[in-house]
Protein backbone atom coordinates (compact mmCIF):
# COMPACT_ATOMS: atom_id res chain seq x y z
CA UNK A 1 0.00 0.00 0.00
CA UNK A 2 0.57 3.55 -0.54
CA UNK A 3 2.43 5.39 2.52
CA UNK A 4 1.39 8.59 1.18
CA UNK A 5 -2.58 6.90 1.58
CA UNK A 6 -3.81 7.71 -2.03
CA UNK A 7 -6.15 4.86 -2.22
CA UNK A 8 -7.71 5.56 -6.41
CA UNK A 9 -11.10 3.26 -6.46
CA UNK A 10 -11.45 2.21 -3.22
CA UNK A 11 -13.91 -1.00 -2.45
CA UNK A 12 -14.92 -0.29 0.68
CA UNK A 13 -15.26 3.07 2.85
CA UNK A 14 -12.26 3.80 5.33
CA UNK A 15 -11.95 5.84 8.22
CA UNK A 16 -9.41 7.84 5.84
CA UNK A 17 -12.04 8.87 3.35
CA UNK A 18 -13.60 11.36 5.93
CA UNK A 19 -11.44 14.48 5.49
CA UNK A 20 -12.53 14.27 1.64
CA UNK A 21 -16.15 14.35 2.53
CA UNK A 22 -15.77 17.27 4.73
CA UNK A 23 -14.89 19.27 1.80
CA UNK A 24 -16.93 17.45 -0.89
CA UNK A 25 -20.31 17.63 0.63
CA UNK A 26 -20.16 21.48 1.53
CA UNK A 27 -18.91 21.71 -2.56
CA UNK A 28 -21.58 19.21 -3.65
CA UNK A 29 -24.22 21.50 -1.04
CA UNK A 30 -23.04 24.61 -3.28
CA UNK A 31 -23.14 23.21 -6.70
CA UNK A 32 -26.28 21.51 -6.18
CA UNK A 33 -28.21 24.15 -4.05
CA UNK A 34 -29.02 26.47 -7.40
CA UNK A 35 -30.49 23.32 -8.58
CA UNK A 36 -33.14 22.65 -5.85
CA UNK A 37 -33.81 26.20 -5.85
CA UNK A 38 -34.87 25.94 -8.81
CA UNK A 39 -37.04 22.48 -8.01
CA UNK A 40 -38.90 24.55 -5.78
CA UNK A 41 -39.04 27.59 -7.21
CA UNK A 42 -40.72 26.72 -9.87
CA UNK A 43 -43.59 25.34 -7.89
CA UNK A 44 -44.11 28.18 -5.41
CA UNK A 45 -47.39 29.90 -5.77
CA UNK A 46 -47.33 33.53 -6.04
CA UNK A 47 -47.15 34.88 -2.31
CA UNK A 48 -44.31 32.48 -1.75
CA UNK A 49 -42.29 33.41 -4.69
CA UNK A 50 -41.84 37.03 -3.18
CA UNK A 51 -42.12 35.89 0.51
CA UNK A 52 -40.40 38.12 3.18
CA UNK A 53 -37.93 36.45 4.40
CA UNK A 54 -37.53 34.51 1.44
CA UNK A 55 -37.96 30.81 1.48
CA UNK A 56 -35.80 28.43 -0.24
CA UNK A 57 -38.15 25.47 -0.12
CA UNK A 58 -41.77 25.55 -1.65
CA UNK A 59 -44.44 24.90 0.95
CA UNK A 60 -47.54 24.91 -0.91
CA UNK A 61 -46.14 23.39 -4.27
CA UNK A 62 -48.94 24.77 -6.84
CA UNK A 63 -48.38 24.77 -10.85
CA UNK A 64 -49.51 27.67 -11.39
CA UNK A 65 -46.16 29.18 -12.92
CA UNK A 66 -46.56 26.23 -15.19
CA UNK A 67 -50.33 27.21 -15.94
CA UNK A 68 -49.34 30.85 -16.42
CA UNK A 69 -46.43 29.78 -18.67
CA UNK A 70 -49.26 28.19 -20.88
CA UNK A 71 -51.86 31.21 -20.75
CA UNK A 72 -48.75 33.53 -22.27
CA UNK A 73 -47.84 31.12 -24.43
CA UNK A 74 -51.22 30.48 -25.80
CA UNK A 75 -51.64 34.50 -25.67
CA UNK A 76 -49.13 34.73 -27.99
CA UNK A 77 -49.46 34.79 -31.93
CA UNK A 78 -46.78 31.04 -32.06
CA UNK A 79 -48.58 28.19 -29.68
CA UNK A 80 -45.86 26.84 -27.42
CA UNK A 81 -46.44 23.68 -28.92
CA UNK A 82 -44.92 25.05 -32.26
CA UNK A 83 -41.86 26.06 -29.73
CA UNK A 84 -41.42 22.34 -29.13
CA UNK A 85 -41.84 20.97 -32.08
CA UNK A 86 -39.26 23.49 -33.89
CA UNK A 87 -36.77 22.61 -31.11
CA UNK A 88 -37.38 18.20 -31.32
CA UNK A 89 -37.04 18.62 -35.06
CA UNK A 90 -33.77 20.85 -34.43
CA UNK A 91 -32.43 18.62 -31.49
CA UNK A 92 -33.04 15.25 -33.16
CA UNK A 93 -31.53 16.76 -36.54
CA UNK A 94 -28.35 17.77 -35.10
CA UNK A 95 -27.91 14.78 -32.20
CA UNK A 96 -28.34 12.04 -35.28
CA UNK A 97 -26.35 14.10 -37.65
CA UNK A 98 -23.26 14.97 -35.53
CA UNK A 99 -22.88 11.44 -34.25
CA UNK A 100 -23.00 9.86 -38.06
CA UNK A 101 -20.84 12.58 -39.74
CA UNK A 102 -18.50 12.44 -36.64
CA UNK A 103 -18.44 8.29 -36.48
CA UNK A 104 -17.58 8.49 -40.54
CA UNK A 105 -14.85 10.70 -39.76
CA UNK A 106 -13.76 9.23 -36.61
CA UNK A 107 -13.40 5.96 -38.44
CA UNK A 108 -11.60 7.46 -40.98
CA UNK A 109 -9.44 9.06 -39.13
CA UNK A 110 -8.52 6.05 -36.70
CA UNK A 111 -8.58 3.14 -39.02
CA UNK A 112 -7.57 4.40 -42.58
CA UNK A 113 -4.24 5.09 -43.83
CA UNK A 114 -3.69 8.68 -45.60
CA UNK A 115 -1.60 10.95 -46.37
CA UNK A 116 -3.83 13.97 -44.56
CA UNK A 117 -4.68 11.98 -41.69
CA UNK A 118 -2.70 13.52 -39.23
CA UNK A 119 -3.18 17.46 -40.09
CA UNK A 120 -6.98 16.97 -40.54
CA UNK A 121 -7.05 15.95 -36.95
CA UNK A 122 -4.45 18.56 -35.77
CA UNK A 123 -6.66 21.00 -36.61
CA UNK A 124 -9.51 19.49 -35.69
CA UNK A 125 -7.51 19.30 -31.80
CA UNK A 126 -6.70 22.93 -32.29
CA UNK A 127 -10.19 23.72 -32.73
CA UNK A 128 -11.20 21.93 -30.04
CA UNK A 129 -10.49 25.33 -28.88
CA UNK A 130 -13.33 27.13 -31.25
CA UNK A 131 -15.73 29.32 -29.34
CA UNK A 132 -18.49 30.08 -32.03
CA UNK A 133 -19.56 33.58 -29.79
CA UNK A 134 -16.42 34.99 -31.11
CA UNK A 135 -16.47 34.88 -35.00
CA UNK A 136 -20.28 35.18 -34.69
CA UNK A 137 -20.62 37.76 -37.28
CA UNK A 138 -18.65 36.09 -39.91
CA UNK A 139 -20.78 32.73 -39.45
CA UNK A 140 -24.08 34.97 -39.82
CA UNK A 141 -22.15 35.92 -43.80
CA UNK A 142 -21.47 32.35 -44.34
CA UNK A 143 -24.99 31.05 -43.02
CA UNK A 144 -26.41 34.09 -45.58
CA UNK A 145 -24.49 32.97 -48.04
CA UNK A 146 -25.59 29.60 -48.09
CA UNK A 147 -28.68 30.90 -48.52
CA UNK A 148 -30.07 29.30 -44.74
CA UNK A 149 -31.03 31.73 -43.09
CA UNK A 150 -34.36 31.99 -41.53
CA UNK A 151 -34.85 28.12 -42.17
CA UNK A 152 -34.52 25.06 -40.26
CA UNK A 153 -31.23 24.46 -41.34
CA UNK A 154 -29.84 27.16 -39.91
CA UNK A 155 -30.57 25.74 -37.04
CA UNK A 156 -28.95 22.79 -37.43
CA UNK A 157 -25.94 23.00 -39.99
CA UNK A 158 -24.07 25.27 -38.12
CA UNK A 159 -23.82 22.83 -35.04
CA UNK A 160 -23.17 19.33 -36.88
CA UNK A 161 -19.57 19.11 -37.11
CA UNK A 162 -18.76 19.51 -33.25
CA UNK A 163 -14.59 19.25 -32.97
CA UNK A 164 -15.00 17.63 -29.38
CA UNK A 165 -17.53 14.90 -30.63
CA UNK A 166 -14.82 14.10 -33.30
CA UNK A 167 -12.47 13.73 -30.98
CA UNK A 168 -13.72 11.73 -28.23
CA UNK A 169 -15.23 9.59 -30.90
CA UNK A 170 -11.99 8.96 -32.84
CA UNK A 171 -10.51 8.22 -29.38
CA UNK A 172 -12.30 5.57 -28.71
CA UNK A 173 -12.42 3.93 -32.20
CA UNK A 174 -8.64 3.91 -31.80
CA UNK A 175 -9.29 1.15 -29.12
CA UNK A 176 -11.13 -1.13 -31.88
CA UNK A 177 -8.56 -3.54 -32.33
CA UNK A 178 -7.33 -3.99 -35.54
CA UNK A 179 -7.56 -7.47 -35.85
CA UNK A 180 -11.20 -7.41 -35.97
CA UNK A 181 -11.68 -5.21 -38.72
CA UNK A 182 -8.94 -7.49 -41.08
CA UNK A 183 -10.76 -10.36 -39.98
CA UNK A 184 -13.92 -8.78 -41.45
CA UNK A 185 -11.89 -7.62 -44.69
CA UNK A 186 -10.59 -11.10 -45.47
CA UNK A 187 -14.36 -12.38 -45.33
CA UNK A 188 -15.00 -9.41 -47.86
CA UNK A 189 -16.72 -6.94 -45.95
CA UNK A 190 -16.20 -3.44 -47.48
CA UNK A 191 -15.51 -0.09 -45.54
CA UNK A 192 -19.14 1.01 -45.10
CA UNK A 193 -20.22 -2.81 -44.13
CA UNK A 194 -17.24 -2.43 -41.47
CA UNK A 195 -18.32 0.55 -40.15
CA UNK A 196 -22.15 -0.62 -39.81
CA UNK A 197 -21.19 -3.88 -38.26
CA UNK A 198 -17.91 -3.80 -36.54
CA UNK A 199 -17.45 0.27 -35.50
CA UNK A 200 -21.13 1.24 -35.06
CA UNK A 201 -21.77 -1.42 -32.21
CA UNK A 202 -18.00 -1.60 -30.70
CA UNK A 203 -18.21 2.22 -29.52
CA UNK A 204 -21.65 2.95 -28.65
CA UNK A 205 -19.84 4.92 -25.38
CA UNK A 206 -18.79 7.15 -27.54
CA UNK A 207 -21.81 7.44 -29.45
CA UNK A 208 -23.78 8.32 -26.01
CA UNK A 209 -21.58 10.87 -24.98
CA UNK A 210 -21.02 12.33 -28.71
CA UNK A 211 -25.17 12.16 -28.42
CA UNK A 212 -24.83 14.09 -25.01
CA UNK A 213 -22.58 16.67 -25.80
CA UNK A 214 -24.73 17.66 -28.70
CA UNK A 215 -27.92 17.70 -27.33
CA UNK A 216 -26.52 20.76 -24.80
CA UNK A 217 -25.62 22.04 -27.64
CA UNK A 218 -28.58 22.33 -29.65
CA UNK A 219 -31.08 22.01 -26.93
CA UNK A 220 -29.80 25.06 -25.09
CA UNK A 221 -28.68 27.24 -28.01
CA UNK A 222 -30.56 30.13 -27.96
CA UNK A 223 -28.00 31.99 -30.09
CA UNK A 224 -29.04 30.18 -33.93
CA UNK A 225 -32.83 31.56 -32.84
CA UNK A 226 -31.69 34.81 -31.98
CA UNK A 227 -29.05 35.49 -34.74
CA UNK A 228 -29.83 33.14 -37.70
CA UNK A 229 -33.97 33.32 -38.24
CA UNK A 230 -36.56 36.30 -38.19
CA UNK A 231 -39.74 34.52 -37.91
CA UNK A 232 -41.06 33.70 -34.78
CA UNK A 233 -42.64 30.48 -36.17
CA UNK A 234 -39.38 28.71 -36.91
CA UNK A 235 -37.63 29.45 -33.31
CA UNK A 236 -37.05 27.05 -30.45
CA UNK A 237 -38.60 26.12 -27.42
CA UNK A 238 -34.75 27.94 -25.45
CA UNK A 239 -35.17 30.97 -27.25
CA UNK A 240 -38.93 31.54 -26.23
CA UNK A 241 -37.98 30.08 -22.38
CA UNK A 242 -35.01 32.91 -22.24
CA UNK A 243 -37.43 35.63 -23.38
CA UNK A 244 -39.70 35.00 -20.48
CA UNK A 245 -36.67 35.16 -18.09
CA UNK A 246 -36.86 38.91 -19.36
CA UNK A 247 -39.84 39.59 -17.88
CA UNK A 248 -39.43 41.19 -14.29
CA UNK A 249 -42.72 41.10 -13.15
CA UNK A 250 -43.58 38.54 -10.06
CA UNK A 251 -45.16 36.88 -12.29
CA UNK A 252 -42.23 36.39 -14.86
CA UNK A 253 -40.12 35.46 -12.02
CA UNK A 254 -42.47 32.11 -11.48
CA UNK A 255 -42.50 31.40 -15.06
CA UNK A 256 -38.79 32.01 -15.76
CA UNK A 257 -38.34 29.28 -13.14
CA UNK A 258 -40.52 26.92 -14.47
CA UNK A 259 -39.06 27.26 -18.03
CA UNK A 260 -35.61 26.75 -17.31
CA UNK A 261 -37.05 23.72 -15.51
CA UNK A 262 -38.83 22.68 -18.52
CA UNK A 263 -35.71 23.35 -20.27
CA UNK A 264 -32.69 21.91 -17.32
CA UNK A 265 -34.81 18.33 -16.91
CA UNK A 266 -34.20 17.06 -20.16
CA UNK A 267 -30.67 17.49 -19.92
CA UNK A 268 -30.54 16.00 -16.64
CA UNK A 269 -31.89 12.78 -17.58
CA UNK A 270 -30.12 12.20 -20.51
CA UNK A 271 -26.98 12.38 -18.00
CA UNK A 272 -28.04 10.06 -15.69
CA UNK A 273 -29.23 7.29 -17.80
CA UNK A 274 -26.04 7.75 -19.69
CA UNK A 275 -23.68 8.58 -17.07
CA UNK A 276 -21.54 5.21 -17.32
CA UNK A 277 -21.19 5.11 -21.38
CA UNK A 278 -19.29 9.25 -20.36
CA UNK A 279 -17.08 7.68 -18.02
CA UNK A 280 -16.16 4.90 -20.23
CA UNK A 281 -15.64 7.30 -23.27
CA UNK A 282 -13.92 10.13 -20.49
CA UNK A 283 -11.01 7.22 -19.69
CA UNK A 284 -9.89 7.33 -24.00
CA UNK A 285 -9.73 11.27 -23.86
CA UNK A 286 -6.54 12.04 -23.67
CA UNK A 287 -4.96 15.07 -25.63
CA UNK A 288 -1.63 13.78 -26.69
CA UNK B 1 -5.64 -0.94 -42.96
CA UNK B 2 -8.43 -0.11 -44.82
CA UNK B 3 -5.96 1.63 -48.03
CA UNK B 4 -8.40 2.26 -50.94
CA UNK B 5 -7.68 5.95 -51.69
CA UNK B 6 -10.80 7.28 -51.93
CA UNK B 7 -12.69 5.84 -48.95
CA UNK B 8 -11.04 8.02 -46.31
CA UNK B 9 -12.38 11.09 -47.91
CA UNK B 10 -15.90 9.62 -48.75
CA UNK B 11 -15.86 9.11 -44.61
CA UNK B 12 -15.07 12.32 -43.88
CA UNK B 13 -16.40 14.47 -46.70
CA UNK B 14 -19.07 15.37 -44.92
CA UNK B 15 -18.13 16.19 -41.77
CA UNK B 16 -15.01 18.14 -43.40
CA UNK B 17 -17.06 20.02 -45.52
CA UNK B 18 -19.19 20.78 -42.56
CA UNK B 19 -15.97 21.97 -40.64
CA UNK B 20 -15.03 24.00 -42.92
CA UNK B 21 -18.11 26.24 -43.52
CA UNK B 22 -19.43 26.90 -40.71
CA UNK B 23 -15.64 26.66 -38.18
CA UNK B 24 -12.63 27.59 -41.10
CA UNK B 25 -14.36 29.86 -43.32
CA UNK B 26 -16.05 32.24 -40.21
CA UNK B 27 -12.30 32.14 -38.66
CA UNK B 28 -10.70 33.15 -42.00
CA UNK B 29 -13.32 35.59 -42.69
CA UNK B 30 -12.81 37.16 -39.43
CA UNK B 31 -9.04 37.61 -40.06
CA UNK B 32 -9.83 39.16 -43.40
CA UNK B 33 -12.60 41.09 -42.03
CA UNK B 34 -10.77 42.59 -39.47
CA UNK B 35 -8.28 44.63 -42.19
CA UNK B 36 -11.46 46.06 -43.63
CA UNK B 37 -14.02 48.84 -42.31
CA UNK B 38 -17.30 46.99 -43.03
CA UNK B 39 -20.62 47.96 -41.79
CA UNK B 40 -22.75 45.11 -43.55
CA UNK B 41 -24.46 47.23 -46.22
CA UNK B 42 -21.39 48.21 -48.32
CA UNK B 43 -18.72 45.92 -49.63
CA UNK B 44 -15.73 46.15 -47.33
CA UNK B 45 -13.25 48.83 -47.34
CA UNK B 46 -9.08 47.92 -46.96
CA UNK B 47 -8.11 49.92 -44.52
CA UNK B 48 -5.05 47.63 -43.17
CA UNK B 49 -4.02 47.68 -39.06
CA UNK B 50 -6.29 50.28 -38.85
CA UNK B 51 -8.73 48.82 -37.01
CA UNK B 52 -6.49 47.06 -34.78
CA UNK B 53 -4.38 50.62 -34.31
CA UNK B 54 -7.87 51.91 -32.89
CA UNK B 55 -8.48 48.86 -30.64
CA UNK B 56 -5.23 49.13 -28.96
CA UNK B 57 -4.68 52.91 -28.65
CA UNK B 58 -8.74 54.76 -29.32
CA UNK B 59 -10.81 52.36 -28.16
CA UNK B 60 -10.61 53.52 -24.08
CA UNK B 61 -13.79 50.94 -23.12
CA UNK B 62 -11.62 48.06 -24.27
CA UNK B 63 -8.27 49.59 -22.42
CA UNK B 64 -10.11 50.50 -19.62
CA UNK B 65 -12.40 47.83 -18.36
CA UNK B 66 -13.20 45.19 -21.55
CA UNK B 67 -9.37 43.96 -21.43
CA UNK B 68 -8.61 43.72 -17.58
CA UNK B 69 -12.16 42.13 -17.48
CA UNK B 70 -11.50 39.35 -20.10
CA UNK B 71 -8.22 39.12 -18.40
CA UNK B 72 -9.63 38.47 -14.90
CA UNK B 73 -12.38 36.59 -15.59
CA UNK B 74 -10.77 34.04 -18.13
CA UNK B 75 -7.52 33.69 -15.63
CA UNK B 76 -9.81 32.84 -12.67
CA UNK B 77 -12.57 30.88 -14.80
CA UNK B 78 -9.63 28.94 -16.91
CA UNK B 79 -7.03 28.14 -14.69
CA UNK B 80 -7.81 28.32 -11.19
CA UNK B 81 -11.13 26.73 -12.48
CA UNK B 82 -9.38 24.32 -13.93
CA UNK B 83 -7.09 23.18 -10.78
CA UNK B 84 -10.45 23.02 -8.56
CA UNK B 85 -11.59 21.00 -10.93
CA UNK B 86 -8.62 18.60 -10.76
CA UNK B 87 -8.26 18.90 -7.08
CA UNK B 88 -12.18 17.61 -6.86
CA UNK B 89 -11.88 15.01 -9.40
CA UNK B 90 -8.68 13.94 -7.24
CA UNK B 91 -10.68 14.15 -4.28
CA UNK B 92 -13.61 11.82 -6.05
CA UNK B 93 -11.38 9.61 -6.82
CA UNK B 94 -10.14 8.31 -3.95
CA UNK B 95 -14.23 7.54 -2.50
CA UNK B 96 -16.00 4.22 -3.64
CA UNK B 97 -18.19 4.15 -6.61
CA UNK B 98 -21.57 4.92 -5.01
CA UNK B 99 -21.04 8.83 -3.22
CA UNK B 100 -18.54 9.27 -6.20
CA UNK B 101 -21.27 9.14 -8.76
CA UNK B 102 -23.68 10.52 -6.76
CA UNK B 103 -21.25 13.53 -5.78
CA UNK B 104 -19.31 13.93 -9.39
CA UNK B 105 -23.47 13.79 -11.24
CA UNK B 106 -24.24 17.30 -8.85
CA UNK B 107 -20.73 18.96 -9.40
CA UNK B 108 -20.90 18.17 -13.12
CA UNK B 109 -24.84 19.54 -13.38
CA UNK B 110 -24.51 22.93 -13.39
CA UNK B 111 -22.23 22.69 -16.55
CA UNK B 112 -24.89 21.11 -18.52
CA UNK B 113 -26.39 24.12 -19.68
CA UNK B 114 -23.44 25.91 -19.74
CA UNK B 115 -24.72 28.03 -16.95
CA UNK B 116 -27.05 30.73 -18.82
CA UNK B 117 -30.44 28.87 -18.63
CA UNK B 118 -29.71 28.78 -15.16
CA UNK B 119 -29.16 32.36 -14.82
CA UNK B 120 -33.13 33.29 -13.46
CA UNK B 121 -31.74 31.17 -9.81
CA UNK B 122 -28.87 33.46 -9.98
CA UNK B 123 -30.99 36.59 -10.45
CA UNK B 124 -33.14 35.66 -7.75
CA UNK B 125 -30.32 35.13 -5.15
CA UNK B 126 -28.93 38.38 -5.68
CA UNK B 127 -31.76 40.13 -6.22
CA UNK B 128 -31.67 43.49 -5.43
CA UNK B 129 -34.03 44.35 -2.64
CA UNK B 130 -34.48 42.68 0.87
CA UNK B 131 -36.14 39.81 -0.33
CA UNK B 132 -33.22 38.41 -2.23
CA UNK B 133 -31.59 35.42 -0.82
CA UNK B 134 -28.03 37.02 -0.40
CA UNK B 135 -28.93 40.04 1.05
CA UNK B 136 -31.99 38.26 3.46
CA UNK B 137 -28.85 36.47 4.37
CA UNK B 138 -26.17 39.17 4.83
CA UNK B 139 -28.84 41.59 6.46
CA UNK B 140 -29.38 38.63 8.97
CA UNK B 141 -26.41 37.97 9.89
CA UNK B 142 -25.83 41.34 10.49
CA UNK B 143 -23.34 42.34 7.93
CA UNK B 144 -25.10 45.10 6.01
CA UNK B 145 -27.97 46.96 6.53
CA UNK B 146 -29.39 48.06 3.30
CA UNK B 147 -30.00 45.39 0.71
CA UNK B 148 -27.45 45.67 -1.88
CA UNK B 149 -28.63 46.26 -5.55
CA UNK B 150 -25.82 43.58 -6.62
CA UNK B 151 -26.47 43.46 -10.45
CA UNK B 152 -25.99 47.54 -10.56
CA UNK B 153 -23.40 47.99 -8.29
CA UNK B 154 -19.91 48.12 -10.15
CA UNK B 155 -18.48 46.61 -7.17
CA UNK B 156 -20.16 43.56 -7.32
CA UNK B 157 -20.97 42.49 -10.56
CA UNK B 158 -17.57 40.67 -11.73
CA UNK B 159 -17.16 38.81 -8.80
CA UNK B 160 -20.92 36.82 -9.09
CA UNK B 161 -20.45 36.66 -12.61
CA UNK B 162 -16.73 34.89 -11.84
CA UNK B 163 -18.93 33.02 -9.21
CA UNK B 164 -21.29 31.88 -11.37
CA UNK B 165 -19.19 31.01 -14.28
CA UNK B 166 -17.12 28.99 -11.58
CA UNK B 167 -20.09 27.07 -10.53
CA UNK B 168 -21.33 25.97 -14.11
CA UNK B 169 -17.29 25.23 -15.11
CA UNK B 170 -17.10 21.32 -14.22
CA UNK B 171 -17.90 19.90 -17.54
CA UNK B 172 -16.80 17.62 -19.62
CA UNK B 173 -12.79 18.41 -19.05
CA UNK B 174 -13.79 17.86 -15.08
CA UNK B 175 -15.11 14.16 -15.96
CA UNK B 176 -12.43 13.27 -18.64
CA UNK B 177 -9.93 14.10 -15.56
CA UNK B 178 -11.59 11.90 -13.05
CA UNK B 179 -11.57 9.10 -15.64
CA UNK B 180 -8.11 9.80 -16.40
CA UNK B 181 -7.30 9.65 -12.22
CA UNK B 182 -9.09 5.80 -11.70
CA UNK B 183 -7.05 4.86 -14.55
CA UNK B 184 -3.76 5.33 -13.01
CA UNK B 185 -2.59 1.77 -12.33
CA UNK B 186 -2.41 1.19 -8.68
CA UNK B 187 0.79 -0.43 -9.18
CA UNK B 188 2.35 3.14 -9.82
CA UNK B 189 1.99 4.35 -6.16
CA UNK B 190 2.96 1.22 -4.47
CA UNK B 191 6.35 1.15 -6.90
CA UNK B 192 6.84 5.23 -6.05
CA UNK B 193 5.79 4.62 -1.91
CA UNK B 194 8.61 1.84 -2.05
CA UNK B 195 10.82 4.79 -4.28
CA UNK B 196 10.49 7.46 -1.09
CA UNK B 197 7.24 9.39 -2.12
CA UNK B 198 6.75 10.14 1.42
CA UNK B 199 3.90 12.56 1.47
CA UNK B 200 0.18 13.16 -1.08
CA UNK B 201 1.71 16.22 -2.57
CA UNK B 202 4.62 14.41 -3.90
CA UNK B 203 2.29 11.87 -4.95
CA UNK B 204 0.11 13.50 -6.77
CA UNK B 205 3.30 15.47 -8.89
CA UNK B 206 5.50 13.08 -9.46
CA UNK B 207 2.86 9.64 -9.74
CA UNK B 208 -0.33 10.94 -11.06
CA UNK B 209 -0.13 14.26 -12.99
CA UNK B 210 2.61 12.85 -15.26
CA UNK B 211 0.93 9.40 -15.41
CA UNK B 212 -2.33 11.38 -16.87
CA UNK B 213 -0.88 13.93 -18.98
CA UNK B 214 -2.92 13.58 -21.98
CA UNK B 215 -6.45 13.69 -19.70
CA UNK B 216 -4.73 16.47 -18.52
CA UNK B 217 -4.59 18.37 -21.31
CA UNK B 218 -7.68 17.99 -22.56
CA UNK B 219 -9.05 19.03 -19.34
CA UNK B 220 -6.91 22.23 -20.07
CA UNK B 221 -8.07 22.89 -23.41
CA UNK B 222 -11.73 22.48 -22.03
CA UNK B 223 -10.80 24.77 -19.49
CA UNK B 224 -9.92 27.46 -21.35
CA UNK B 225 -12.81 27.22 -24.05
CA UNK B 226 -15.46 27.02 -21.13
CA UNK B 227 -14.23 30.07 -19.90
CA UNK B 228 -14.37 31.79 -23.09
CA UNK B 229 -18.07 30.49 -24.04
CA UNK B 230 -19.30 31.65 -20.55
CA UNK B 231 -18.68 35.31 -22.00
CA UNK B 232 -22.57 35.59 -21.88
CA UNK B 233 -23.29 35.24 -18.24
CA UNK B 234 -22.72 38.81 -17.57
CA UNK B 235 -25.16 40.27 -19.83
CA UNK B 236 -27.43 37.24 -18.83
CA UNK B 237 -27.78 38.35 -15.10
CA UNK B 238 -27.42 42.17 -15.63
CA UNK B 239 -29.85 41.94 -18.48
CA UNK B 240 -27.76 44.26 -20.80
CA UNK B 241 -25.19 44.73 -22.85
CA UNK B 242 -23.18 46.49 -21.91
CA UNK B 243 -23.23 45.53 -18.76
CA UNK B 244 -23.86 48.44 -16.01
CA UNK B 245 -20.77 51.23 -16.54
CA UNK B 246 -19.06 48.53 -18.36
CA UNK B 247 -17.80 46.92 -14.96
CA UNK B 248 -18.33 42.18 -16.37
CA UNK B 249 -18.21 43.32 -20.12
CA UNK B 250 -16.03 40.99 -22.03
CA UNK B 251 -14.53 41.24 -25.09
CA UNK B 252 -17.11 38.47 -26.45
CA UNK B 253 -19.77 40.83 -25.70
CA UNK B 254 -17.91 43.87 -26.87
CA UNK B 255 -17.38 42.33 -29.94
CA UNK B 256 -21.03 41.93 -30.07
CA UNK B 257 -21.82 45.23 -28.96
CA UNK B 258 -19.55 46.65 -32.05
CA UNK B 259 -21.26 43.48 -34.58
CA UNK B 260 -24.86 43.84 -34.09
CA UNK B 261 -25.48 47.23 -32.20
CA UNK B 262 -23.08 49.75 -34.29
CA UNK B 263 -22.66 46.93 -37.46
CA UNK B 264 -18.93 47.70 -37.14
CA UNK B 265 -18.53 44.52 -38.63
CA UNK B 266 -14.77 45.22 -39.40
CA UNK B 267 -14.02 46.27 -36.04
CA UNK B 268 -16.23 43.52 -33.93
CA UNK B 269 -13.75 41.09 -36.40
CA UNK B 270 -10.50 42.77 -35.18
CA UNK B 271 -11.59 42.30 -31.56
CA UNK B 272 -12.85 38.42 -32.33
CA UNK B 273 -9.38 37.77 -33.80
CA UNK B 274 -7.96 39.34 -30.58
CA UNK B 275 -9.86 37.15 -28.73
CA UNK B 276 -9.19 34.02 -30.71
CA UNK B 277 -5.30 35.25 -29.80
CA UNK B 278 -5.60 34.98 -26.41
CA UNK B 279 -7.51 31.69 -26.41
CA UNK B 280 -5.00 30.05 -28.48
CA UNK B 281 -1.94 31.32 -25.98
CA UNK B 282 -3.62 30.28 -22.97
CA UNK B 283 -3.81 26.62 -24.93
CA UNK B 284 -0.24 27.01 -25.75
CA UNK B 285 0.82 27.12 -22.12
CA UNK B 286 -1.45 24.44 -21.61
CA UNK B 287 0.51 22.53 -24.44
CA UNK B 288 3.97 23.51 -23.19
CA UNK B 289 2.98 21.80 -19.49
CA UNK B 290 1.36 18.75 -20.56
CA UNK B 291 2.72 17.79 -23.94
CA UNK B 292 4.17 14.12 -24.38
CA UNK B 293 7.70 14.61 -25.15
CA UNK B 294 8.53 11.82 -27.05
Amino acid sequence: MAVGGTKVNPKKFEKGQIPLYLYLIPVAIFMGAPIIYIFNHAFKPMDELYAFPPKFFVNHPSLINFQNLMQTAAGSSIPISRYIFNSLVVTIGVVFLSVMISTMAGFALSKMKFKLNKPIFEVNNLALMFVATAVTIPRYLTISFVGILDTYWAHILPLIAMPVCLFLIKQFIDQVPNSLLEAAQLEGANAFTIYRKIIIPMVKPAIATGAILSFQAVWNNVETSNLFTSSEGIRTLSFYMNTLSGVGTVQGQGMAAAAALIMFIPNLLLFVIMQSNVMNTMAHSGLK
Amino acid sequence: MITKKSTPYLFLAPYLILFSVFIIIPTAMAIGLSFTNYNAVQTPEFIGLTNYINLLTQDTIFLQYVLPNTILFSVVVGPVGYMLAFFLAWSLSQLTKLPRTILALIIYSPSMTMGVAMTVVWRTVFLGNQSGIANYVLTQLGIITEPIIWMQNTQYIMPIVIIVALWSSMGVGFLAMLAGLLNVSPELYEAAAIDGVRNRFQEVFYITIPSMKPQMLFGAVMAVTNAFQAGNIGVMLTGSNPTPQYAAQLMVNHIEDYGFTRYEMGYAAAVSVALLGLIYSFSFVARRLFEEKD
